[in-house]
């Protein structure tokens, strides 16, 4: 057939232009592939390193120790005087520890050569979790009680191979001897690594006891801060769009306020530290480190990422519902309220959702109002808490960061794991209103 | 069936007519899109206005509803009277006008939610009806009107949007006359429907015609003469011919409407 009609090409025969044009959409899709590999990989990259590295936070070393609190070292007089009490510091609990880890050695009759100060295998914290609980349990006083108190960094650290006898001989804060005496100790039961809910449940802890440190009061801050967000992001947020996009005459003035919204979304949210520091701290007196601040520069930061989806999914809503709620008489209040918003809530809620994802990660405006401080104490329940100093997840994580014991590493990427699971909740929280209310039109 | 409103003001010459239309302007910008335009309507009569697409029947059936309010850099001069009344007044509420005025657009836009809310939107926003009872009767009936109520008796609660096209505009056409409107205009009603959908909504016209004046701007010059009584020829923003349809379409007094209606110019 092809030889009858030269000039005519068969259909089974791609000719020149189809095949490049078929080459370029495969190259096309090669380039997709390769981006989407690329993007997984380095993803899982990233979820793989965070995790090995910080898995060991939610592990932690304890010691079950026998501890006789005497009544001549901890309250002389004899009389219970709470205040008298108080003034036996927590160097002067030290000494109960370290009869306690002796007698322990005693009795499961371990000996090891050259073992000196085995109370440098408890850790510092154990003497003030002590004193804490006499203090409240007065009546203790004179009795021998059993206690779980943390082991020190350096032993926790040999159970997750972090420290070995190598790096003990040259570390002042622990020997061999010591690494030698936790093996006995756990094969005596004395001594357990197991999940430990104190990573996210404690505060943060000094320096030098980073078997110690948890996010309690980073977590709380930031579930204040996201508090103080959403209540005042989401209705001035909604509102705004809602006015710009059904209400607003479109003149000069309005089309200012939309070039600078859209400009405020790209300003570098260290910027809104700034302003913050100067507004809320300096000239209207709050106070610093408090979550009330926090929240209040993250929702300046967070508007203008809760307007634009706001307005796009306003604008979204096909122009036909309008006017059929305006053509049956519905005034544009009622038109916007009973169908509009409805019909744009799905697109509403994921930008205010990611919003809220981005403020819960954020950390440079926080640096500047002070919330990088270190802070032991639990914040109150809103509403006065939100006055109370605390920290926030992120800048837990910074804090971390910049500590010089190797321990914090795995509490740093702990923390990163607890601020992606938040994320991940957050995130599925959008996915889910977002398919609960999305409707077809 | 709204006499009590009707305002006594009127003159026993305009009581015949229901809209009152004279030298009605309409800019969108600097477009010219109306020029002087005077019309007027009479009650339960079906008028229709044809001409060639942009000429601006769209835009002046708009005014008569003041929908074209809703957009921005549109401006209307001019005299638009309902019942002797000026519809354009300052004191006038569209939202009032609008209960008043009902409306059919060329798309259906039935609202995404089910048949029953899609009529009874309606009458619950103007208060029309004191109870549940009182707003099942409405419904049935306004879906009655619309000769859709065997169709979806049975599936009141089902999304508006899951009807056929031909019956998600019946349905538009319910939720028109749930409000009991005084004036029901339509704006190409039927290019979106196929052939037998339209003959169902042009009946439908027919029967509306008992109690309401109806309006209606149509493409098919077959559909206004086989529906309206009144016909009115805009070309290029202008009134050219207004009349009795049937003399329009057998009789065209004006050469432009002549060479419209035999298919030269359009």
């Amino acid at each position: 057939m092809t030889e009858i009609t030269a000039s005519r090409q068969s259909l089974l025969l791609p000719d020149a232009r189809t095949r490049s044009r078929n080459a370029a959409e495969k190259r096309f899709r090669v380039y997709g592939m390769i981006a989407i590999g690329l993007a997984v990989l380095a993803l899982c990259v990233l979820l793989v390193s965070i995790v090995s590295n910080g898995a060991g936070a939610f592990q932690q070393t304890f010691i079950t120790l026998d501890v006789a609190f005497p009544e001549d070292k901890l309250d002389k007089n004899g009389n219970r005087d709470p205040a008298e009490m108080a003034k036996v510091t927590t160097f002067g609990y030290a000494p109960l520890i370290k009869s306690a880890i002796n007698a322990r050695i005693q009795a499961e009759g371990i000996e090891i050569e050259g073992l000196k100060k085995p109370e440098r295998m408890i850790s510092k914290e154990a003497a003030a979790q002590l004193r804490n609980f006499v203090l409240s349990n007065p009546e203790v006083i004179g009795e021998t009680r059993r206690f779980e108190v943390l082991a020190s960094g350096r032993v926790d650290g040999y159970f997750k191979g972090r420290v070995t006898a190598e790096s003990a001989k040259r570390d002042k804060n622990i020997s061999p001897e010591h690494l030698v005496l936790a093996d006995a100790l756990k094969n005596a039961g004395a001594l357990e690594t197991r999940f430990n809910w104190k990573f996210v449940t404690w505060p943060d802890a000094s320096e030098n006891r980073p078997e110690a440190s948890g996010l309690g009061v980073a977590i709380l801050g930031s579930f204040y801060m996201m508090l103080v967000v959403l209540v005042l992001a989401l209705p001035i947020g909604v509102a705004a769009s809602i006015y710009l996009e059904e209400f607003a005459p479109k003149n000069r003035f309005t089309d200012l306020i939309e070039v600078n919204i859209s400009n405020l979304a790209a300003v570098p949210s260290i910027v809104f530290g700034i302003l913050g520091l100067a507004i809320f701290i300096n000239f209207a007196g709050l106070p610093q480190s408090a979550p009330i601040v926090g929240g209040l520069v993250l929702t300046l930061m967070t508007l203008p990422r809760i307007i634009i989806p706001s307005r796009a999914a306003l604008a979204a809503v096909p122009p036909s519902i309008r006017e059929a709620a305006l053509g049956v008489g519905a005034s544009r209040m009622q038109t916007v309220f009973h169908h509009v918003l409805p019909l744009a809530a799905p697109g509403i809620l994921t930008g205010l959702i990611i919003g809220l994802g981005q403020a819960l990660g954020e950390t440079a405006p926080l640096l500047l109002i002070g919330m990088v401080a270190f802070v032991r104490e639990y914040p109150d329940a809103p509403p006065e808490g939100l006055f109370d100093p605390a920290t926030a997840l992120p800048v837990q994580i910074f804090n971390f960061t910049q500590r010089a014991d190797p321990a914090f590493v795995e509490r740093a990427s702990g923390a990163i794991i607890v601020l992606l699971i938040f994320l991940l909740i957050t995130n599925s929280v959008a996915i889910y209103l977002r398919r609960r209310f999305e409707r077809r039109w | 069936m709204n006499d009590m409103t009707m305002p006594e003001q009127t003159t026993k010459a305009e009581a015949d007519y229901k809209f009152t239309a004279k030298g009605v302007d309409v800019f969108y910008a600097d477009n010219h899109a109306i020029k002087d335009v005077s019309v007027d309507i009479n009650d339960k009569t079906v008028t229709a206005f044809i001409g060639p697409s942009g000429c601006g029947k769209s835009t002046f059936l708009r005014c008569l509803n003041r929908m074209n309010d809703t957009i921005d850099i549109c401006r209307v001069t001019g005299d638009i009277r309902l019942d002797g009344e000026d519809i354009n007044d300052p004191k006038v509420d569209p939202v009032q006008l609008r209960a008043k005025v009902g409306m059919v657009f060329q798309k259906p836009n039935p609202f995404p939610k089910s048949i029953y809310d899609n009529v009874a939107y309606g009458p619950r926003i103007h208060g029309l009806a004191s109870g549940k009872a009182e707003l099942d009767d409405i419904v049935e009936k306004s879906l009655r009107r619309a000769a859709l109520w065997g169709e979806v008796k049975d599936r009141l609660d089902k999304p508006g949007t899951g009807l056929s096209g031909g019956q998600q505009q019946r349905l538009c056409i319910a939720r028109a006359v749930a409000t009991e409107p005084e004036v029901l205009l339509m704006d190409e009603p039927c290019s979106a429907l196929d052939p037998i959908a339209t003959a169902q909504v042009e009946e439908l016209i027919d029967e509306l015609r008992q109690n309401y004046s109806l309006v209606i701007v149509t493409h098919s010059m077959q559909q206004a003469a086989r529906v309206s009584q009144k016909t009115a020829f805009f070309h290029l923003g202008e009134l050219v011919e207004f009349g009795e349809t049937a003399d329009i379409f057998t009789n065209p007094e004006d050469s432009r409407t002549e060479s419209y209606i035999t298919g030269r110019i359009g």
